[in-house]
């Protein structure tokens, strides 16, 4: 066999096979140049291609009757009515955030940002899914301080609100930190905006910030695991400029406002590459740029660099010939650049001129569309053994256990990280963060939007698919919770790496799991964000579905809250306490394990649960709705203590077989506590009744303290004021205590 | 009453500022360009909160170079009035047209969270409205709102009576927890010596509609509506 012109070394240092550079080969007619690798290298690299994750993605539901633009395009698009559409998408930049947290999290940030605006739409709105090891190790809160600076610090600057997420802390995010961002835009229906080029002939104009050598080979960087050399890997970050983007978001807004461009793509992942063939490939024609006129910030780059820069802040425009004086002169009116590169063509190639020479002429296709799909091997994942509760001892002390339960930070108050986030700029957020969703009024209409993002990395360890379903579950269970019914959904799928079969297996079984859960509810995904190789030196993290669902409230004056109002209302339980507690915060954090069943998600029981709330709340029955999830009925029932303005307490009581700690710590799904006046109470269980819905009051508001009996005892006993104090202080704490010992 | 908003590069409370004024007070509002030299004829110019120029060498630096700004000066002194909001506050520092500085918060980050402030002048043009003594809740987002003066500028702010808003807490009182970022004397937003120029860190404009959880901004800018005695 003849010689390849790479050798094996630089292949991988291109994290290519030979299989796929002989086919690089064929599909360009020779052998590609060193320029040309690098090229194929970042488009077939796992990030941009999805190659093993293609085939179960095609499973997942994407079709439904307000999807107006399901997976392939920079986001996903929600129809509302009125005329009117949500653009929305979830990304991780879990890799980069590993290396250098602030930039790594402030360019996460950037990345999702543009991938909202380049479609039309102004970016409302930006949650994060966040998860670090735990807190006792320095390391831990220095990757959290520099992750929450670097969110802060982008999109306060930018005026975009940051109003929710969530974060939680384990062991396996020691070394490989999950940062999940998600934006959601709104846009006029019919001024959507889509990657492409149209005819050949039109103007390519390159926008924003100029290119320099940083972030090169980011999506390859994205697509290994870590090892030693991971430091080495710090230049591969980018670097954020959240003002230019800020210019760079007015401006695109304004030439699509005026509908002065053909197409328009943001320039993230594999950078110039990957806009100057997604574009001309999704029209059918290709694209000619002379790399002399992009503009650099750097002196002596070579065509290598320029094309596969991953610095931030730019977009690449299509315009008619015609439009190209007024595009100008609207990106000069904010101070920017916009710079005519090249043409697109129509023979269907990306080529490059340098000096005056060819160094680049490929066909756009092979790159964007003819990368290899893997059906990787996988391995069914060893379900868990059998229940643990035969094995766990009771505690002796409920209130301890309760103590420890509400200080731990996967449970704390979390105002730490959110009073960084400028969360009411652009005054829409109707309810704060701290709820279960967040919620933001539409500007002149009744109706509100709702989002919320979930995952629960233990129960997808125990059981992926269980664990695929039990996020769109709690995420549907946390829209109703505020008033709100699902309309679309976008999904960030960490795991570890897929060249391991059992890696693979968790991922198969965790989206076929979610795929179904989301057809229960009737929604489709949108798209989202598949990250494998989450793994250093060999471990990999849980695998760790994260979903983002977008509700719609019907008349936002109708929001519910958890908090308590007033003192003697009824408390209902929706839903059953199962003894179920694999995979809670109970079993870990007290009984120092994560063994058996994860709770069992009954997606028709979900449904019919989140049906009697929903029809509760538009009769205006409910005063306040908190789900149990992490943490269970005790935590629940003190967070809504803890939400209630004048901190009113409670006091429930179960009569059960069931074992008391799981009452009270389980996290059975399918169930929310409610508040009604109590001659509202009827009404309610009568509601439920008609669903099918085990419901029953358990207890009355009011007092200082909560408490909770189980089978006549009363095992928890805790003053608000004390609790409250415990959950409030607990992630402060930690950082005050880093800080001391400096 | 004519508002006029001003738009630096990096204003992201502009549309903010614009809908309060125009959406929820129904009174002509404008925005001005930073570039322009022309106030539009506005009664009120509104410098909005963001991060002018990005803020990356000192919050507010940069805009006060900006070509309206001279305009801004001039009205000022002619006796416009002028609201500076959060980094519009800043921005007036660096004008000059009111005294003292910011520094970093206290607690060295970014905050975002409503405070209770304790209205201490109600004998301003943007105060009016309100009753000294008057506690209103109103929400704060800022890295630099520790505000500072040297001693003998402190003590002739005070004695002018130029402080027009105090952090407390919700029942009035002056605590140290209160006074989230650190300001010297809890200050909270202040009008220079004529009364026409006022800075706040709190943002009004966020607190002016019940959906979004208080109205207590209104006092400001309903009591720019009130005629001028």
């Amino acid at each position: 066999m003849k010689a390849r012109r790479h050798d094996d070394k630089v292949l991988a240092h291109h994290n290519l096979t030979a299989d796929e550079y002989d086919l690089i080969t064929k599909l360009v007619g020779r052998e590609p140049n060193l320029t040309e690798l690098g090229i194929f290298s970042a488009m077939w690299s796992e990030h941009c291609s999805y190659k093993s994750s293609k085939v179960y993605l095609k499973k997942l539901p994407t079709k439904a009757k307000n999807v107006v633009q399901g997976p392939g395009e920079n986001a996903g698009v929600i129809d509302i009515g009125d005329g009117r559409v949500v653009v929305f998408k979830i990304e991780s930049h879990n890799h980069p955030s590993y290396i250098e947290p602030f930039q790594g999290a402030a360019t996460g940030v950037g990345g999702i940002l543009r991938d909202i605006f380049t479609m039309g739409a102004r970016p409302v709105a930006l949650m994060d899914s966040l998860r670090f090891g735990p807190l006792d190790n320095p390391k831990n809160r220095s990757i959290m301080e520099g992750v929450v600076s670097g969110i802060s610090s982008y999109g306060n600057s930018i005026g975009v609100p940051t109003v929710g997420g969530e974060v939680c802390f384990n062991e396996c995010y020691s070394l490989n930190p999950l940062v999940n961002v998600f934006c959601l835009g709104l846009a006029e229906k019919d001024k959507i905006f889509y990657a492409r080029t149209d005819d050949a002939g039109n103007a390519i104009l390159y926008v924003g910030a100029k290119t320099g050598r940083d972030g090169i080979h980011g999506a390859s960087m994205a697509s290994q695991e870590f090892g030693e050399d991971t430091e080495a890997k710090r230049p591969n970050v980018q670097v954020g400029d959240p003002f230019k983007e800020k210019l760079l978001v007015e401006a695109c807004l304004e030439v699509m406002e005026r509908r002065i461009i053909v197409g328009i793509q943001d320039m993230g992942a594999a950078g110039l590459t990957c806009s100057t063939t997604e574009m001309p490939a999704k029209s059918g024609k290709g694209v000619e740029i002379d790399l002399d006129l992009v503009p650099q910030r750097e002196k002596g780059m070579t065509p290598y660099e320029i094309l596969l820069s991953e610095s931030q802040e730019r977009m690449l425009i299509a315009a008619r010939p015609d439009q190209v004086p007024a595009v100008k002169a609207a990106f000069a009116k904010w101070d920017l650049d916009a710079v005519e590169i090249g043409k697109v063509t129509g023979d269907g190639k990306l080529r490059c001129r340098f000096h005056g020479e060819i160094v680049v002429d490929i066909p756009v296709s092979a790159v964007v569309d003819l990368c290899p799909a893997y059906n990787r091997p996988w391995e069914k994942p060893a379900g868990p053994a059998a229940r643990p509760s035969g094995s766990v001892p009771l505690p002796a002390d409920y209130n301890e256990v309760f103590r420890k339960i509400l200080s731990s930070p996967t449970i704390a108050d979390k105002e730490w990280v959110y009073r960084q986030y400028d969360h009411m700029v652009q005054t829409n957020t109707a309810l704060l963060p701290g709820a279960g969703a967040a919620v933001l009024r539409i500007r002149g209409s009744k109706r509100g939007l709702a989002m919320t993002l979930d995952g629960n990395g233990r129960f997808a360890a125990l059981d992926p698919r269980t664990g695929g379903k039990a996020s769109v579950a709690e995420a549907c269970r946390n829209l109703a919770c505020v008033g709100a019914r699902p309309i679309g959904v976008t999904n960030c799928l960490n795991f570890g790496n897929p060249e391991k079969p059992g890696v693979m297996g968790q991922f198969k079984e965790a989206v076929e799991g979610l795929s179904e859960a989301c057809e229960a509810f009737g929604i489709a995904v949108t798209g989202g964000n598949v990250s494998f190789y989450n793994e250093t030196e060999g471990v990999a993290i849980d695998p760790t579905p994260v979903l983002g669902i977008v509700g719609l409230v019907e008349d936002i004056d109708k929001v519910v809250t958890p908090g308590f109002k007033a003192e003697g209302d009824s408390i209902i339980l929706l839903g059953e306490n199962k003894e179920e507690f694999g995979g809670s915060e109970y079993l870990n954090l007290i009984h120092g394990r994560n063994d058996g069943f994860p709770p069992a998600v009954e997606l028709d029981r979900e449904v019919a649960v989140h049906e009697t709330l929903l029809a509760a709340i538009s009769e205006g029955l409910v005063r306040s709705a908190h789900d149990p999830s992490e943490g269970g009925l005790a935590v629940c029932a003190a967070e809504c203590a803890f939400h209630s303005p004048e901190k009113i307490g409670g006091d429930l009581s179960f009569e059960t077989d069931t074992r008391p700690d799981a009452v009270l710590f389980g996290e059975s799904h399918a169930r929310i506590l409610l508040t009604v006046r109590t001659e509202n109470a009827g009404r309610v269980l009568e509601i439920a009744a008609k669903r099918g819905v085990p419901a029953g009051v358990v207890g009355t508001t009011g007092g200082s303290s909560v408490r909770i009996r189980v089978s006549g005892n009363i095992l928890v006993d805790l003053p608000v004021a004390e609790a409250h104090r415990l959950w409030k202080k607990s992630i402060p704490d930690y950082f005050a205590a880093s800080k001391s010992s400096l | 009453m004519k508002f006029g908003v001003v738009v630096f590069p990096g204003s992201n409370c502009d549309a903010d500022a614009y809908h309060a004024c125009k959406d929820v007070l129904g009174r002509p509002t404008t925005y001005l360009w930073h570039k322009d030299h022309d106030l539009r004829g506005v009664d009120c110019v509104i410098l909005p909160g963001g991060f002018s120029y990005g803020d990356y060498l000192r919050s507010g630096a940069i805009a006060r170079f900006s070509p309206l700004m001279q305009e801004v000066r001039e009205f000022a002194g002619k006796g416009g009035l002028v609201l500076g909001i959060c980094n519009g506050f800043q921005v007036l520092l660096e004008l000059n047209l009111l005294p003292g500085a910011m520094l970093r918060n206290k607690n060295l980050k970014f905050l975002c969270q409503y405070v209770t402030i304790r209205l201490e002048n109600e004998r301003t043009p943007f105060t009016r409205k309100g009753k000294k003594g008057r506690i209103l809740r109103i929400p704060i987002a800022h890295f630099d709102g520790n505000w500072y003066a040297p001693p003998e500028t402190l003590k002739e702010v005070e004695d002018n009576g130029q402080v027009v808003f105090r952090y407390c807490d919700s029942e009035g009182a002056l605590t140290k927890e209160a006074n989230v970022n650190g300001s010297l004397h809890a200050i909270a937003g202040l009008v220079n010596k004529r009364g026409n120029v006022m800075g706040m860190m709190p943002h009004p404009e966020r607190a002016v509609e019940p959906v979004l959880g208080s109205e207590d901004g209104l006092v400001v800018l309903q009591s720019l509506l009130e005629k001028t005695s």
